[in-house]
């Protein structure tokens, strides 16, 4: 009976019937400990935070954030099992080292098997978040939204109401209608997923939205400053405004 | 489009079918006394005149087509522009004539009795044998139309069966549907067969579907409300429907599969985003002989639609358009965090 340690388990899905599947096949094992059961992204991102659970059972396809967003703004640090009807998103699990990828309907053979591979991998490292970031965006897709945790909150932010980014370190702060959002990831990762046409580095610091840019006037002897529709004035190295210039141009 | 202008071979066709016509005016001028010298200078010049002239006849066929226009009113534009073209025909051949008359061995042509009313009376003739003429071309092209409009029409038919069966093996829906009664079986086991037995109904009426072109309105109902007992289950109070249908509505005859893919539409791209859950009404009435499909239902707005969503609602449209041209309408817009689609039809009571 205690040979094994107990497993905090999440179970994440929209559907009732769904969860009551998980449920069920999760009570047959005695070490398996349901501590939440959220019926969207938000719950998920906040029982997850706060209750650091060692084992997620997840949906993709769920109102407000998906299963992907959902481990974007709580990391990886415990071992996810996804659970879902689609068996296109294989390789996206597989890329944020799911440990399973349950495909519905499954029953209690399968189940244990998950169960098995999920044992093995509690306890090893974490995958590195910005990669998950990467991960996130679908191949040849820009990301028309991004994600921000604050605490237990969700912010989700439309890319068309994102004026600018500057990178602070091991973080980026995301400037969004007069509020700035905090979130870890490298200015370069979250570049490489916003839509080149508009979305331009100006400086080793900042991305800013080409929408927002009214005006570029020349500051001290070598560089340039670009002034925001809200009044910002962001710093444009020479590279970034031989970008500008040539993007403003294609235009 | 001119037929004959616009097309190289047509126009040489044209030509070549001139050349009896042109034998038989000369056959004709010959019979009243003239000489084949004067014959050659008179159809020298205008049998091409009217060869040109016949060319107009193209525009008032094409004003008042058989199908549509009434025979009196076709009779009557025949008529008058058969009397101007071929007035005008005669006109010029006495402006032709009196020139010639000028030259001394050419005197005398006009003498001949009834020259006019003969060019005249040929004009009116060769009028209407060309006139007869592109109504056949027009009845051609028409019919050639009505083909393409048809087999469009299959091919989209088809298309949209395919689509609806693949919708109903998409993860979406079978596999979610299969695991809902899975997790059923061991809470609730005659719901659990109850859900099978609706999904198979289902599955085989739209099935059963995919041959047919037009269906009474209440076989379709019927359709979606085994598709929504479905998903019921699956979403269970998250989804919430608002139905009224008239009376009268229901004997009207639609094509297949117009309303389940408006409702799998509001499921896919609403209820299924929403935490809450949301509301679908759905009312139908027939009025004035329009039957009138009206559909509502809430959505995040926040969630910006993917590309592939609309593809049911485009088949729809197109459908509806193929079938009905602009006789129907259909409208699908948002509305703040609401989703409305719109469609006006021809109510018709009967199979056809």
């Amino acid at each position: 009976m205690n040979g094994e340690p107990k497993l905090r388990v999440v179970i994440v899905d929209d559907e009732e019937l769904a969860r009551q599947v998980l449920r069920e096949l999760a009570g047959a094992h005695p070490e398996l400990e349901i501590v939440a059961e959220c019926a969207n992204g938000f719950e998920a991102v906040k029982a997850i935070t706060e209750l650091k659970p060692d084992l997620v059972f997840l949906d993709v396809q769920m109102p407000k954030l998906d299963g992907f967003e959902v481990l974007e703004l709580t990391g990886t640090n415990m071992a996810i099992v996804f659970a879902t009807a689609h068996d296109g998103h294989a390789l996206k699990a597989f890329e944020v080292h799911a440990v399973d990828y349950l495909l519905k309907p499954f029953g209690a053979e399968r189940f244990e098997r998950a169960l098995q591979r999920a044992r093995k991998r509690i306890g090893s490292p974490p995958p590195p978040l910005t990669q998950l970031a990467l991960a996130v965006r679908p191949p040849g897709q820009y990301l028309d939204r991004v994600v921000v945790r604050d605490g237990t909150r969700v912010h989700i932010i439309p890319t068309s109401k994102l004026e600018y980014v500057e990178a602070q370190d091991d973080y980026i702060a995301i400037a969004s209608e007069g509020r700035r959002y905090l979130k870890q990831q490298t200015i370069s990762s979250l570049e490489e997923s916003l839509d080149p046409k508009c979305f331009l580095r100006v400086h080793r610091s900042y991305i800013v939205n080409l929408e927002q840019v009214t005006n570029i006037e020349p500051y001290g002897k070598d560089s340039k400053v670009a002034i925001l529709k809200n009044g910002t004035r962001l710093p444009v190295s020479r590279a970034g405004y031989d970008r500008l210039r040539s993007v403003l141009e294609s235009r | 489009m001119h037929p004959i202008l616009s097309h190289p071979r047509q126009m040489l066709l044209y030509l070549v079918l001139w050349i009896p016509l042109t034998a038989l005016l000369g056959y004709l001028f010959r019979a009243s006394g003239y000489s084949v010298q004067e014959v050659a200078i008179l159809l020298g010049v205008l049998a091409p005149l009217y060869a040109l002239m016949c060319l107009l006849a193209w525009y008032p066929c094409r004003a008042t087509p058989l199908q549509r226009a009434g025979s009196v009113r076709i009779a009557a534009t025949l008529t008058a522009a058969a009397v101007v073209i071929a007035g005008t025909w005669m006109f010029f051949a006495m402006i032709y004539v009196s020139v010639l008359e000028s030259f001394e061995s050419l005197r005398g042509l006009a003498s001949h009795a009834g020259m006019y009313r003969m060019i005249f009376g040929m004009g009116l003739l060769l009028y209407l044998v060309w006139a007869a003429y592109y109504y056949v071309l027009l009845t051609m092209e028409a019919s050639r139309q009505l083909e393409l409009r048809a087999t469009e029409a299959r091919v989209l038919a088809r298309d949209s069966e395919l689509r609806a069966l693949k919708a109903q093996i998409n993860p979406h829906f079978i596999f979610n549907s299969l695991h809902s009664i899975s997790a059923l079986t061991t809470v609730d086991a005659t719901r659990a067969r109850e859900m099978c037995i609706t999904l198979a109904d289902f599955l085989r009426a739209t099935l059963g579907l995919g041959q047919k072109t037009i269906i009474p309105l209440s076989e379709e109902l019927d359709l979606v409300h085994r598709y929504l007992t479905v998903e019921k289950i699956r979403f269970g109070s998250r989804l919430m429907i608002e139905e009224k249908v008239d009376d009268v509505a229901v004997d009207c005859v639609i094509p297949p599969l117009i309303l389940q893919p408006l409702v799998e539409n509001a499921i896919q791209h609403g209820v299924a985003h929403l935490p809450e859950g949301a509301c679908i009404r759905l009312s139908i009435t027939a009025k004035d002989d329009r039957l009138t499909i009206a559909m509502e239902n809430n959505f995040d707005p926040e969630i910006k639609p993917k590309k592939r969503s609309g593809i049911g609602l485009a088949n729809v449209r197109e459908r509806i358009a193929i079938r009905y041209g602009d006789a129907a309408n259909f409208q699908a817009a948002a509305d703040g965090d609401l989703f409305r689609v719109n469609i006006s039809l021809p109510a018709a009571r009967s199979i056809a």
